[in-house]
């Protein structure tokens, strides 16, 4: 069994600003599984059944449109998941030598996680960065672009290190007010 | 994060991506002070809604998001005394491989997009607004919703905007990584809260979308011209393209692939597509030739080298037998193997899929898994007509035009390109496929019949 889950105050302002944007409660699950993913790392079952009681849904319905979007994980992966996109544009650009090397780099391979639990390594499709490409997506949000074996190794390294954007990324958040 | 600055081009006319690379593009006081900002969506707010839309119209501005359908006759299909709120939804979904155009005017010029929505909500008596956005793009999520807030703040956005006694409150809903919610009635069912599978129509959105109210859902940049054109008038915005109602205005185009350049260009409509890719973004990588091109996104059909001299804009690209779609224009050079192409398109609409028809899951798998078949060397030609066949059976048969974007370029790769697939064939002779291996009773049983077609 998972532990009991279970909106901390701030995420709870959050869900209450949120029923108050649409006109209908289902139409908040979106926004919310992001957040309790982003909370909880990944859409656990505990996580799946509170949210379904909040919104008076069954557990089941929540389940049937969180497996519907490759963004939502309803299982358990690495600290960092690394999602390579292998569309035309990032083709023609060299993804494949990349995900070929990250593979080696890690020793895993695709849709594997490192023994460690660190990282996790996924093949995606187009990220809108075809201008850019090849590009790497960590953890569903933060995009590296332009990339070369040396900044992919940079990457990596630098995230071993727990070296992360993170800090940044929420003070830019609490600036915004994002919902 | 974001990416890097480009320098405009002297053929560029930047209007959706004015401002683009000045510190702060992205702030209602850069707006504001420089870009005429709000001004359109003040003078949407001194006209009748009516007025608006006859603009709209005369401008001729046409949906940038793959369809290129008169924006002002389509909201002029919203029932003129509604029963239920009328809702204005702005597509951000980008999703089309190829496509980056929308991304940069949220993540460098949200406030224009805001302009434009006001301005359209007005027209179409909406008091509530969403802007589905990619769950993908952050970063222009972010300053979306930073924008939002700075606009409240100011007044432009809720309870009595601008003074005027209406209402409007816009709100930046995030989606969660799905092609198929970039089709409006999927992201009308996204935006409810369910899986993005798209509804039948009738009843179009015009008439029962989100929330069962009237809503029109327009694209990004569509939204973001209209500003402009309430400000300078239609005749203006007709000039500004290839001189005529069909082609009026500018788009971004996102040119990526082999070429010295890639990024994305405002030009005007019209603009060769020669033009673009040897002037603007420098021509083919030394030493190399261009071989072809998709002109609109992944999912329009390919033009072949010889077939570039074409001017950029709706009509003129499908005379051609393709279309403008997502201003997305993918470039493939001589290196490059066709089938392999074909094979990671077919791939990403099997992906992507939704899976609510027969024809598109299953044709799209299935295409998928031939042209893999092919490329990797084991494919007879009998795959090649069963493809063809496949696509045949898909396009026009479903409720959305997923499986028509799947079939239109890998058609269009078979027909142009025959000799690169034929190339790879081996002969129906040599084709032994690999028996599936079955066990328990079953197995035995099967086992026994072949032994007995053996003997």
């Amino acid at each position: 069994m998972s532990e009991a889950y279970s909106f901390s105050p701030d995420l709870e302002k959050k869900f209450q600003w949120l029923l108050s944007r649409y006109p209908a409660k289902d139409a908040v699950l979106l926004p919310l599984l992001h957040l309790v993913q982003d909370d909880a790392g990944w859409l656990t079952p505990a996580s799946i059944e509170y949210v379904a009681s909040r919104l008076e849904l069954s557990p089941a319905r929540i389940r049937e449109v969180a497996s519907f979007y490759s963004l939502f994980r309803l299982n358990k992966k690495g600290q960092y998941v690394l999602q390579v996109c292998h569309n035309i544009s990032c083709y023609l650009a060299g993804s494949d030598k990349l995900i070929e090397h990250i593979k080696n780099k890690l020793g895993i391979s695709e849709n594997q996680t490192t023994p460690d639990g660190k990282f996790t390594l996924e093949r995606v499709e187009c990220l809108a960065s075809c201008g850019t490409a090849p590009v790497l997506q960590v953890n569903g949000w933060d995009y590296h672009e332009e990339l070369t074996i040396e900044k992919v190794d940079q990457i990596i390294d630098s995230l071993k290190l727990d070296k992360f954007a993170y800090d940044e990324y929420e003070q830019r958040i609490s600036e915004g007010g994002v919902a | 994060m974001s990416q890097k600055i480009l320098p405009q081009h002297p053929l560029e006319k930047r209007v959706l991506i004015a401002g683009y690379g000045e510190d702060g593009s992205w702030t209602l006081d850069h707006y504001e002070k420089n870009y005429r900002g709000y001004e359109g969506a003040k003078k949407a707010l001194s006209m009748t809604a009516d007025d608006i839309i006859k603009t709209v119209k005369d401008s001729g501005l046409r949906g940038l998001g793959g369809a290129g359908f008169p924006t002002g006759m389509k909201w002029s299909f919203i029932p003129k005394n509604p029963t239920r709120p009328v809702y204005l939804v702005c597509n951000a979904d980008e999703g089309e491989p190829g496509t980056f155009k929308d991304r940069q005017i949220m993540e460098h010029c949200p406030h224009r997009l805001i302009d434009g929505m006001i301005a359209a909500a007005v027209a179409i008596g909406a008091k509530s607004g969403y802007i589905y956005i990619r769950g993908e793009l952050r970063l222009a999520f972010e300053r979306l919703a930073i924008a939002i807030k700075e606009a409240y703040s100011k007044g432009y956005l809720g309870e009595n905007i601008f003074g005027s006694g209406k209402t409007f409150h816009l709100t930046v809903h995030p989606g969660a990584g799905a092609y198929i919610c970039g089709e409006e009635t999927g992201l009308i069912e996204s935006l409810e809260g369910d899986r993005g599978q798209p509804r039948l129509k009738p009843p179009f959105p015009a008439i029962s979308g989100v929330f069962g109210g009237p809503t029109i859902v327009n694209n990004v940049a569509t939204l973001a011209h209209v500003p402009g054109i309430l400000l300078d008038g239609a005749e203006q915005f007709i000039k500004m393209g290839n001189g005529t109602a069909r082609g009026a205005g500018t788009a971004v185009w996102g040119v990526s692939g082999d070429v010295q350049r890639p990024g994305f260009f405002e030009v005007p409509i019209g603009t060769n597509l020669n033009v673009m890719l040897n002037e603007i973004c420098g021509g083919p990588k030394p030493g190399r030739k261009f071989k072809a091109c998709y002109p609109g996104g992944s999912s329009s059909p390919l033009l072949k080298a010889d077939e570039f001299d074409v001017p950029m804009d709706f009509d003129s690209l499908a005379a051609k037998g393709t279309m403008m779609g997502s201003c997305a224009i993918i470039v493939i050079d001589d290196s490059r193997s066709i089938p392999e192409l074909c094979m990671r398109t077919a791939r990403f609409y099997s992906h992507e899929s939704c899976g609510q028809c027969v024809p598109c899951r299953e044709g799209t798998k299935w295409t998928y898994k031939m042209l893999k078949r092919v490329v990797s060397g084991e494919g007879t030609k009998s795959d090649l007509e069963t493809i063809l066949s496949a696509c045949n059976n898909m396009a026009g048969k479903t409720i959305c035009v997923l499986s028509d974007a799947c079939a239109m370029p890998v058609t269009s790769m078979l027909k142009k390109f025959p000799e690169e697939f034929e190339s790879l064939l081996i002969p129906e002779s040599e084709f032994k496929p690999e028996l599936p291996k079955v066990s328990g009773q079953l197995g035995m049983l099967i086992d026994s019949i072949r032994e007995r077609q053996k003997s």
